[in-house]
């Protein structure tokens, strides 16, 4: 049943199916709460929690459930493992879990949840299935905290603030003031600011496969051309 | 004898870019002197940094996009897009708003779009839009009292200090729009009380609010210049300047609940916007009767948000989101070609 290595599942969450920057699912939380690392971070670390859980549970269910009641199961199992996760946010990182506020229950909407389950999930045995939900929502915690730390940077000054919300008390003198008596530039913490970042990273990694892709060309034509001449005109009698 | 025989178009003279351009730097120069006179030197020190910053960011696009660099630079669009982004801004802004609204403009709004003439949105709007969202504090408070209040006005060298280093005396030179104290005490006050604070009438001399009204003048004079030379046509202006007036007349007929006539035509950002930056043509509506809807929408913009708005005024956020209105309007305001019984306009099949 299943055609792909765990390597290349791997390879396919973190860099070239990632969630964010390829399949674009999930700009909602993503746009809204990556105003500071740490929001990013709890918001990524839930979503991880959910994708993960529900890949396995959708894969385990995947040869009793019909076709025609697939989405509802499915949509059942993903929000009974987002309650879960809410719940436990509230036991244990309460602050956090006020500041997040209605993202959490709206990860149940997030597209990259669903997506895993119906394209991924339905169709694998369990383990491919965990390890298919663990890289994506990797790969959606890169982006999640990349784009965070920017506008964090940008907007404040600031690295790593409030980190205690997630880490406890410890934590506290994590935050790194990189520039001294800052004006704080809204635009960034604002939603606009969040789509220009999102593009911008989306235009890195565009930069960055057009380089790899280059450079594998280059090393194709130089094999080639060490090779014999091939006629190409003319009929040899 | 022979004549010479050349087809149509017969164009009286090469007409490029960069003459546009010029001729519309040319025609502010009456608005930057009326400033520079009522307000001090800031202004000519935030357009010289403008330009600056413009100049370099734009040859650094054109660079890394492997555009030729001299001649984009010779067009004067980015020279443009600075001086009306510098006289947009409050003359002390410190110097990184400038900066940062300056590149924001080059870079984003214009070279990411795809450069000249591809741009959705007029750069230099974008840039003020982007500092008065982002630095409400740094935008709020440099607006210079105009000379004649201060016992010796602004020197040049007080000015380059207000910009680039110490802040600490900017109090002593700034003071708020009239715009923005008239809106603030229009509840409160009535008009005759308003009317009474220095910013509009000093007893000494006549050159408080009266700064703002002629600096509004010289920009009108301006852009009746290049209305003269025909560098737009008279459409987006005047339907602007005829909704706000016709708006404040009937909604704000009574001075003590709302601001007047006189002040929302002669006060703020009105004649720069309605002559220097709605009539952009790279951003603006292009029909004859999409001018009309397109300049119509602005001046209505302004009156909204500059009555009902947080803002005290808003030709930036005005002409931004009748940007995003024009391809719209033009869809639907095509004019009836030569050769056609009717327009085709929308979605209609083409004939």
């Amino acid at each position: 049943m299943s055609t792909k290595s765990l390597s290349e599942i791997s390879k396919d969450g973190l860099w070239g199916n990632n969630p964010a920057l390829v399949q674009l699912l999930g700009l909602c939380p993503l746009l809204a709460v990556t105003g500071t690392v740490v929001n990013a971070l709890g918001l990524a670390l839930a979503t991880m929690l959910v994708l993960v859980g529900s890949n396995c549970a959708v894969s385990m269910v995947r040869n009793y459930v019909p076709d025609a009641v697939r989405l509802p199961a499915f949509v059942m199992i993903i929000a009974s493992y987002v309650t879960c996760t809410e719940l436990l946010m509230q036991a244990y990182t309460y602050e956090l879990y006020t500041v997040l506020g209605i993202f959490i229950p709206l990860i149940v909407t997030n597209c990259v949840i669903l997506g895993r389950a119906e394209a991924f999930a339905a169709k694998n045995p369990i383990l491919p299935a965990v390890m298919d939900g663990f890289m994506m929502s990797l790969g959606f915690m890169v982006v999640l905290i990349l784009l965070g730390a920017l506008r964090e940077i940008i907007g404040q000054g600031t690295l790593f603030s409030n980190m205690d919300l997630l880490f406890g008390q410890s934590a506290k003198d994590w935050q790194i003031n990189i520039f001294n008596d800052y004006p704080n530039f809204l635009f960034a913490i604002l939603p606009p600011g969040a789509f220009v970042g999102m593009g911008l990273l989306i235009a890195a990694k565009n930069i960055i496969d057009a380089r790899i892709k280059a450079n594998q060309d280059r090393q194709k034509t130089a094999a080639v051309s060490g090779s014999k001449r091939v006629r190409v005109t003319g009929k040899i009698s | 004898m022979k004549f010479l025989n050349i087809s149509s178009p017969h164009a009286t003279r090469a007409g490029n870019t960069g003459n546009v351009m010029r001729r519309v730097i040319l025609a502010t120069i009456p608005g930057i002197i009326a400033l520079t006179y009522f307000f001090g030197p800031g202004h000519l020190i935030q357009i010289a940094l403008a330009t600056c910053v413009a100049l370099v960011c734009e040859a650094a696009v054109l660079k890394l996009r492997h555009k030729p660099i001299l001649f984009n630079l010779m067009d004067y669009s980015a020279v443009l897009t600075a001086v009306l982004l510098a006289l947009s801004l409050p003359p002390y802004a410190p110097f990184w708003v400038t900066i940062v609204a300056t590149s924001f403009a080059i870079i984003v709004a214009k070279q990411l779009y795809g450069g000249l003439g591809q741009n959705p949105f007029n750069p230099a709007m974008i840039g003020f839009a982007l500092v008065l969202v982002s630095f409400p504090v740094a935008m709020t408070t440099s607006w210079s009292a105009p000379s004649e209040l201060l016992e010796n006005g602004i020197s040049f060298g007080q000015a380059l200090e207000l910009i680039f280093s110490s802040r600490e005396t900017i109090d002593a030179y700034t003071m708020a729009t009239p715009l923005d104290v008239y809106k603030h005490q229009v509840g409160i006050e009535t008009a005759n009380e308003i009317l009474a604070n220095p910013i509009f009438t000093d007893t000494s001399s006549p050159a408080t609010a009266t700064g703002w009204i002629w600096v509004n003048l010289a920009f009108l004079a301006g852009g009746l210049f290049m209305l003269f030379k025909g560098l737009f046509t008279w459409h987006i202006p005047v339907s602007l300047l005829g909704t706000m007036g016709l708006l404040s007349l009937f909604i704000g007929w009574d001075s003590d609940q709302y601001v007047p006539l006189s002040l929302h035509m002669l006060a703020g950002a009105t004649m720069l916007g309605a002559f220097f930056i709605a009539t952009d043509p790279v951003t603006a509506s292009t029909t004859p009767l999409g001018k009309i809807i397109y300049g119509g929408g602005i001046g209505i913009l302004i009156y909204v948000i500059r009555t009902w708005g947080s803002y005290p005024d808003a030709v930036a956020f005005a002409v931004l989101l009748m940007n995003f209105a024009a391809p719209f309007i033009d869809q639907y305001t095509q004019p009836r070609t030569y050769g056609h019984k009717t327009a085709t306009r929308g979605l209609a099949k083409k004939d």
